[in-house]
This record gives structure tokens, sequence and C-alpha cells, in this order.
């Protein structure tokens, strides 16, 4: 079976049939060819397929086309403005929180979802909100310090 | 993943309707557990009938001594709601220690009450503070609702409504995670109100138990010191890599008494 849905992905309307089953980082990186968001695990432990819809943090591994129809979609590709880099994106250049970048995407979204629910955490705030994003090559160390500076400089602004 | 038809309902009624018409539906609530069993064919329902439109099923509210929790009501929801912050924190910051933000902001307390997993917490809550679960059929004591390694006493076309949490007159909620999932290793609820006490833990054994020695001696005097040179018996305890069971039945002691130090 197919079911329609309409959604707003980055602000853009996007309508389309889907299977029932699709998944919605399925879709996004498929049909939409918004690949930044990654597919790490597809067991909803790592993180890396982290996307907003309606504004919270969630995995669009775990969840379904169907149940985004009518929500309003945020990834990776819509956070920066043009060439030039979100606070938190640039964050992340300048504190060295990447090394290979296969969990960036979801860190940054996550990032920004703390910053929402706590304009500024401490590094402990920071650490426990991590706990649904994994990485393998920082160490987090990096990483914490991106999302700290980062909330900084969007609290500046 | 299978293939399935994905039904979505507007309300308890329609949800229950669409049920009925499926010849092996599942309801979905979060999908933080049942996509990702479906994913590895664990289940393979024919039908999914979506909660998320059943408005009535969504939200907290007082209720004079109770706090009732809609069943789609999410576990960032819980945590951050301020009646149930206010009236039982424990309540609040069980629900804020579940898992991560990501599956806090999808899980559910019907789907996690419904799912019934050995190592939940909200169980413990359930339990600990002696909820009922209303459904569209009855309503359902916590001693009642929760039978083995996920199940319930919930029928097959039965659907959590909500839970009525009596406001207790202190409680509180302390587990031992698993590092990596924060579920619960062991949890423990202490929960005192007019009835008495009531300890109630998770992680430990095939269901939620109540350690009904400890809550003898918290009777007779509610302080930590008052659990010394009591167990439980780890004969029927979980025993697996994170744990064994002789480990978790230490952690049953050492959870109860921090939680009583907490209340
Ligand atoms: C990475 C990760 C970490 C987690 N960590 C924890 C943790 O630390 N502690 C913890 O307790 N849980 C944890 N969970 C589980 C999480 O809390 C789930 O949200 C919860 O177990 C299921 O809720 P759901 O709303 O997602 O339900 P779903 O997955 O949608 O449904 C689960 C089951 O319940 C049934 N169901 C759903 N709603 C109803 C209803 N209203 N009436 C009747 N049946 C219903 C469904 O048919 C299905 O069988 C974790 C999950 C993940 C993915
Ligand atoms: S790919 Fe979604 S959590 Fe890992
Ligand atoms: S930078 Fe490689 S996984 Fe995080």
């Amino acid at each position: 079976m197919s079911v329609s849905v309409s959604m707003t992905v980055n602000g853009k309307a996007v309508a389309a049939e889907v299977a029932d089953e699709t998944l919605l980082v399925t879709f996004l990186r498929d049909d939409l060819r918004l690949t930044g968001t990654h597919v790490g695990c597809d067991t909803s432990q790592c993180g890396a397929c982290t996307i907003h819809v309606n504004g919270s943090a969630v995995k669009a591994c775990t969840m379904l086309v169907a149940q985004a129809d009518g929500c309003e979609i945020d990834t990776i590709e819509g956070v920066s403005d043009g060439e030039t880099l979100h606070p938190m994106q640039q964050a992340f250049k300048d504190n060295h929180g990447l090394q290979c970048g296969f969990c960036t995407p979801g860190m940054v979204m996550s990032a920004l979802d703390i910053v929402k629910n706590n304009p500024s955490p401490s590094e402990q705030d920071v650490r426990e909100a991590l706990e649904g994003n994994l990485c393998r090559c920082t160490g987090y160390t990096n990483i914490v310090r991106s999302i700290l500076a980062g909330a900084k400089d969007m609290e500046a602004r | 993943m299978e293939a399935f038809n994905y039904r979505k309902a507007g309300s308890v009624d329609e949800a229950l309707v669409a049920l009925n018409g499926a010849d092996d539906g599942k309801f979905l609530a979060g999908g933080m557990t049942l996509l990702p069993t479906m994913k590895q064919m664990l289940a393979t329902p024919d039908t999914l009938v979506d909660l998320a439109g059943a408005s009535e099923l969504v939200g907290v509210s007082r209720d004079g001594d109770t706090i009732v929790v809609g069943a789609m009501t999410t576990h960032a929801a819980v945590a951050s709601n301020s009646d149930v912050q206010a009236a039982i924190p424990a309540l609040a910051a069980l629900a804020s220690g579940i898992g991560d933000p990501m599956v806090r902001n999808r899980g559910t307390i019907g789907g996690s009450i419904a799912n019934a997993d050995p190592a939940a917490d909200y169980p413990a809550a359930v339990v600990g503070l002696n909820a009922t679960v209303n459904t569209n059929k009855r309503s359902i004591a916590a001693d009642d609702f929760f039978l083995d390694v996920f199940e319930t006493a919930l029928e097959e076309d039965e659907l959590v409504v909500s839970v009525s949490f009596p406001i207790p007159l202190k409680a509180a909620y302390r587990k031992f995670p698993n590092p990596a999932s924060r579920y619960a290793v062991v949890g423990v609820m202490v929960a005192q109100s007019a009835e008495g006490i009531r300890v109630a833990v998770t992680g430990a054994a095939a269901s939620v138990f109540r350690a009904d020695s400890f809550e003898q001696a918290l009777s007779a005097d509610f302080s930590a010191a008052a659990l010394e040179g009591l167990s439980v018996d780890s004969d029927n305890l979980n025993e697996d890599i994170h744990a064994s069971a002789a480990y978790r039945a230490n952690l049953v002691g050492v959870m109860t008494k921090r939680a009583v130090a907490a209340c």
C-alpha cells in the first residue's frame, strides 16, 4: 500500500506518494537527495540520523514518512545560510569537533536542540544531552567544546 | 522491514475500528520500540494503527490528588510538565532519565507500559506509585498490570488511554543505568503515601516486582539504615552480559537505599 504525504522540509513544501513502510531517513536521503542525514546504525542507537520534526530532535531512522505527514522537518542542509556556516557549524570547525565527520550532522542537529532547550548549557548538561549521539573518532571532548562555544556565539547574536 | 498498511486514527474509536479490521494489527505510538523490532523481523504486523492523531490521548492533567497522564504523552512532555514536577517530582525525574533526548521526544508512556520491557523505567513508577492504568475497557490496578517479560494484562484489542498516579507524600526513583542504552540494569521507585510504603523494582527480574521485606522494614522505620542486612533473593533475577543475578540482587538493595535517602 502507499500513502500520500505532504510536509515542509527546510522551509520548502514537499508532497509525495510513498510505500507505507518507508522510513523518513530513506525518504530524505533517497527521494529528496538530502544525504547529509546519515544512517550509522539503523537500530536507533547512534543519532547520526538526527533531524528536527516540529522543532524537536528525533531519529529519522525510527520514524515513518507517514508519521511525518503535515510536519515541519529540518535537516542539516537547512542549517547554514547559503555558504555561510551557522554559528554552531562554525564552532565545530573552529574547535576541531569532527574527524571523519560521519556523526557530525547528527551532532549539530542535537546541539541545536540542546541550545534551544537550554541557551547556556554547562559542560555536564551537554554531555548528558549527547547520550543519543555516538562518535567513533573524537572522544567527544572537542564536540562538547564546540557545542559550548556554539551556544555562546548563538547567545551573543 | 516487511510491507504493512499504515492507518492514521483520529480518535480512540477510529483506532479500535482500524485495529479490529486488520488480521494482525498493532498500535503505533512513538515507534521507538516497535519500529526497531519490526526492522529485526521480531514483529511482522500487517497493519500499524498510528495513535498520534488521537488528541484525547495526549497531555497531563491534575485531578485533585491524582496526576493523569495520557497514553500518547511523550517522556519529554512528562519530564517538563510543571504539574508533574510540582506534585510528583520523582515521576518527572524518571521520565527525564529514559534513553536519550531523541527517544524522549518520541517515546510515550502508553507504549512503554504496553511493551513491558523488563528493563523499562515506567513500570517502576506505575507499581511504586500504585497507579491505575485506564484502558478503553476498564481500569487496571498497577499490581495486576505487569505479568511477565513483555506481557501485560492488556487484551489484543485493548488500548491504554491514560495512567492515573495518586500523588504520594514523598517518592524517589534511583536506577543503575546500562551505560549504553540507559535502560535500567536495576531501577527502584520508593514511595510513601497514606496507604503505606511501596518499593517497586524494575530491571532485576522478568517483570517489575515489589520488594515486600523492604516495604515492611521501611514501614517500621523509614530510613536507609532500616534496610541493613536485608536482601532480595537472587534465584529468579535476570542474568545477562550486563550483570549477574547476584550483582542485580545487590543493586536492588543499593538503589533502594539511595531512593530512601533521596525521599
Ligand atoms: C536507544 C533507546 C534507548 C531507550 N532507553 C530506554 C530507557 O532507558 N528506559 C526505558 O524505559 N525505555 C527506553 N527505551 C524505550 C522507549 O522508552 C520507548 O519509547 C518505549 O518503550 C515504547 O514507547 P513508544 O511510544 O515508542 O511505543 P511503540 O514502540 O510505538 O509501541 C510499543 C508497543 O506498545 C504498543 N502500544 C503503544 N501504545 C499503546 C497504547 N496506547 N495502548 C496499547 N498498546 C500500545 C504497540 O502496539 C507496541 O506493541 C529506549 C529506546 C531506544 C530506542
Ligand atoms: S541511524 Fe538512526 S540512530 Fe543510528
Ligand atoms: S567524527 Fe567520526 S564518527 Fe564522529
